[in-house]
Parts: structure tokens; sequence; C-alpha cells
């Protein structure tokens, strides 16, 4: 492939050091590439380091060993290409949907005046055009999803991470954010690394499954191509033949990966 | 039930109360006053007195004063808190150097520095600010040092991701998440600035309703003292009313308990 890789993990190993002296490997020797305009899925059992490995590659986290690149060089502090949506609320409480929004702008200096329209008109096209002198508290949680998202489109980051954003919704309203996101994203088609627990998702919203196996010293063990057709409908996709033919596949080796992490949080809840 | 019947209820107690001690202070009961005019003088001439200091103007002056110190404390102490709750938040070297004399001085009940003060900066004002102040300092220093530690982890990582620099984040994230802590102890610390004041004025000064109250005292004059009382908790309230003005105005980006939405 031509196309530059946007984000390149080489053998990237990420360990903690425990409270009492141990060092607990998360994950080791993750190889991954996400080619520029490619949309990643990350999926994985519970607590296997997905979330880990998208911290590392928005420079949040540092590796113990390998190495980092974004556009083919090596990432220093925060990857200031990334935007970054997270699992949990992570909007200002004290600022208006707008002005959370316009922030995004008012950081990189662009004046006030400059940044509010155009606030306004990324909260329009997420749908919340109406909503934008609320307080996050007074959006329902899908709202302020829309408007995290917003708040990162806002600066145009070329690459986007996303840790199981949808997460904390229902499924009614993810597979609506779902559609969304993959609107905006078509419109020019950024870098997406995008971390879930949902299979299902991942087939719909990704043009590649990376599996992961279970912690700890997780690694990626599988790498699926996606190949359903573009742009795609997430109602629509899942009653596609092949949809379900790469679920089946890819489950085959995701169950036993979920089993093994269920297993392990049981014991290790049962030795506390 | 309806904010009418409310109201009409409220009214009923304190009228109970009024007329129960008119009576108990006038009418003897089997030959006996239950409550001794001299001890607990009667509600008509505490009221008289009342009237006598606001139609004669001296009141004034003297809720003048108070309410200047109570302002002062408040706005010295609160200051010095956000200053040193901050510093201490970013650098904790210096707050754990710190930490068993923050503790001492915070345990030491405040009356005591009174005469002290006095001493030091003399009768007038600024001997009752700065009591006000030591009380004020350290509610606002422990929730502005709180509110700088507990920021989410997330908003912050989310403000780092979004580029803020360090300036930014102060402005941005820290500076609101402090403010929030230190709004929610308003109603606290602007109690506490009005103690201080008239604690002060009734331990030694020239004016003030803690001068009135000790004057009535030194004299036996009950009817003055309960007079004080009043007069200090109507002027309590409505500062107080004027706090939750204010605090909803600032805070209302805060969810109340009633609109948890998920």
């Amino acid at each position: 492939m031509t196309t530059p890789t946007a984000v390149a993990l080489e053998d990237a190993k990420v360990a903690f050091r425990l409270g009492d002296g141990r060092v607990y490997t998360a994950v080791e020797k993750a190889h991954l590439a996400v080619a520029q305009g490619e949309f990643v899925a990350i999926v994985g059992p519970t607590g296997c380091g997905k979330s880990t490995l998208l911290n590392v590659a928005a420079g949040l986290l540092k590796p113990a060993a390998g190495s980092v690149k974004i556009f083919d060089r090596p990432l220093a502090g925060l990857n200031r290409d990334a935007g970054y949506l997270f699992q949990a609320d992570a909007l200002f409480p004290w600022k208006t949907a707008l002005d959370n929004v316009a922030i995004g702008l008012e950081i990189k200096g662009t004046p006030r005046a400059e940044a509010l329209p155009r606030a306004q008109k990324w909260l329009t096209s997420v749908g919340l055009g109406a909503f934008a002198g609320r307080y996050p508290h007074m959006l329902s949680g899908g709202q302020r999803k829309r408007v995290a998202l917003a708040q990162v489109l806002i600066r145009d980051p070329k690459i986007l991470l996303m840790d199981e954003p949808f997460g904390p919704l229902d499924a009614q309203t993810r597979q609506v954010m779902g559609n969304l996101l993959l609107e905006l994203w078509n419109a020019d088609r950024k870098a997406v690394l995008f971390v879930t627990h949902d299979l299902e998702e991942a087939i719909a919203l990704a043009d590649r499954v990376v599996i992961m196996s279970a912690g700890p010293s997780s690694r990626i063990i599988g790498d699926w191509r996606v190949s359903l057709p573009r742009p795609r409908d997430i109602f629509e996709v899942r009653l596609d033949k092949e949809f379900h033919a790469l679920h089946r596949e890819i489950w085959s080796v995701l169950k036993d990966e979920v089993m093994k992490g269920y297993a392990q949080s049981t014991h290790a809840a049962e030795a506390v | 039930m309806s904010r009418p019947t409310l109201l009409a209820l409220q009214i009923l107690v304190a009228v109970v109360c009024i007329v129960l001690w008119q009576v108990l202070s006038t009418v003897p009961v089997f030959g006996k006053i239950l409550l001794p005019p001299f001890f607990f003088s009667n509600p008509f001439d505490v009221f008289s007195q009342i009237v006598k200091w606001f139609s004669s103007g001296v009141i004034w002056k003297h809720l003048g004063i108070t309410l200047t110190e109570s302002i002062l404390a408040f706005v010295i102490g609160s200051a010095g808190g956000v200053l040193v709750g901050f510093w201490f938040a970013r650098q904790p070297l210096v707050a754990a150097v710190f930490d068993p004399y923050v503790k001492m001085v915070n345990a030491l009940p405040r009356v005591v520095l009174a005469p002290i003060f006095a001493l030091w900066l003399g009768l007038g004002i600024w001997s009752k600010v700065a009591l006000g102040v030591t009380l004020v300092f350290f509610i606002v220093f422990f929730n502005v040092y709180q509110g700088v530690k507990e920021v989410s982890r997330t908003v912050l990582d989310n403000g780092r991701m979004l580029g803020m620099s360090e300036r930014q984040l102060m402005r941005h994230v820290y500076w609101p998440s402090a403010l929030s802590w230190m709004f929610s102890s308003l109603h606290t610390s602007v109690g506490f600035a009005v103690v201080g004041a008239v604690v002060g004025e009734y331990l030694g000064s020239a004016a003030g309703l803690g001068y009135l109250i000790q004057q009535a005292e030194g004299v036996f004059d009950v009817a003055g003292v309960f007079a004080g009382m009043f007069v200090l908790s109507a002027f309590v309230i409505l500062i107080d009313y004027g706090v939750t003005l204010v605090e909803r105005r600032l805070l209302v980006w805060r969810p109340t308990a009633s609109d948890g939405r998920g």
C-alpha cells in the first residue's frame, strides 16, 4: 500500500508497576499499523489492554519497550495529530455545549467570535443545533457523546482515537451514533482506531478488525479485513451474509479469549 | 403541601412562641411568673427596643461596621484560601511539609486568637477582620485544595488531548473545578465571616452588633440582648439569601439533585 501509515506500533510493550512493587505487563509485542484513511477496530475481552494500547497511540502512556510512530515520526509526548474520544464523560461540565465545542478551536488561538459560529455548525451537524446553550448535565448520555464528537472533530485531527465511545449508551442509541460516526467519517476519511468489546459494532464500522488475547501480557492474535461495501448503514449491514460469515469466523477465535478473560477475572475476584 | 399553607404554619409557630413568651413573662401562673422579666424580658420590650434602634438610626452604624468587617474577612480569607489551596494542590511537596502545621492551626479554637489580634491590631475593625479571616481561610483553603486535586482524570486528559497548555488547563479545568468547590462552601464561609466579626466585637470593640449585645449585657439590659440577637439573625438571613442568589447565578452548570439524567 502506498498510503502513508498514520499510526504504527512496533513491538510495543506496556507495563505498570503495581502497588506492591510487582510489575504487571498489560500488553506485549503489539504490532499494529493503521493506514491513512483506514478505520481499524480493536476487539478483545474485558481487561485485555485495548484501552492501554489506545492510550499509547495517544501519547498518554509511554510504552516500556518498542516504538510508536505517527506518520513515520517517533511519537514524543502527546500525539498532537490525534483527537481522542473517551469512554467516560469528558466534557467540561462548567461549559455549555457550544462552549465545549468552541474550546477545541479557542485553544489553538482562534478568536472566540470566529470559533462560536463554527462550533454552532458542528453542533448542527451532530444533530444538536438547538441545544447549544445546554450544560452537559442537561443533556442525555447520547447527546453528550454527540457534543464530545463535535468537540474532537472541530479541531480536524488527522487521527481519531476512540475508546469504547458508545459503551455507556443503550443499544439503539449506539446504532444511531455508529451511523452518525460513519457519516462524518465518510466526509474526509481520517485514520481511526476504535476500541470496543462489541464484535458486531466492530465489523459494522471498520475496514479491519484486530483481536487481542485475554490479559495479562495480551497480544494481537488476529487481523481480519472487512470488505463490506461502503457507505454502510449499520442497521442493514448486520443482515448481510458476508457480515454473518465474518462474525462467525472471528467469534470462533474471540470466544476462547473471552472465556479465558472471564475465568481470570472470576479467579482474581476469588483470590481477593 | 402548598406554599401558602406552609407559610401560614411557619408564621403560626412564631406567633405561638411569642404569645407564650409574652404571657409567661407577664401573667402569673399559680401566683408565680414563670419567666421573670429580669432574665427573660418580654417580646413587647424587645420589639420596642428594635423599633427605637431603627427609628433613631443608631443601628445603621453598627450594622454597617459589622457588614464591612464580614465582607473584608470574607474577601481576604477567600483570596488567601484560593491562592494557598492552589499552591498546595499543585506542589505536593509543599503540602506535605506544611500539613501538620495546617492541621494544628485549624484545630485551634479561633476565639482564643481574638485577644491577640486585639493587641496586635487594636480595637478597630481590623482585629475583627483578622479573626474572620482565620475562620474563612481554612474553609476555602480545604475546599479549593480538594477541588484542584479531585479534578476528573478524564476531563483533564481530554483537555490535554485537545491541546491545552498548562496555563490553559489552569484556566479551563483547574480553576472552574476549584471555584465550584469553593462556591459549594459559600454559605458556610460567609456565615463564618459574620461569626468572626461579631465574636471579635463582643470581646472588645467600640461599634458593631457584637458590641451592642455586649453593652446591653453589661448593664443587665436583657431586652437589649434579645433585640441584638434578633437583628443579628435577620442580618445573617439576609446575607444568606444574597449568597443563594449569587450561587444560583454562578453554578447554573451544576446538576441539582432533582434533575439527575442518565
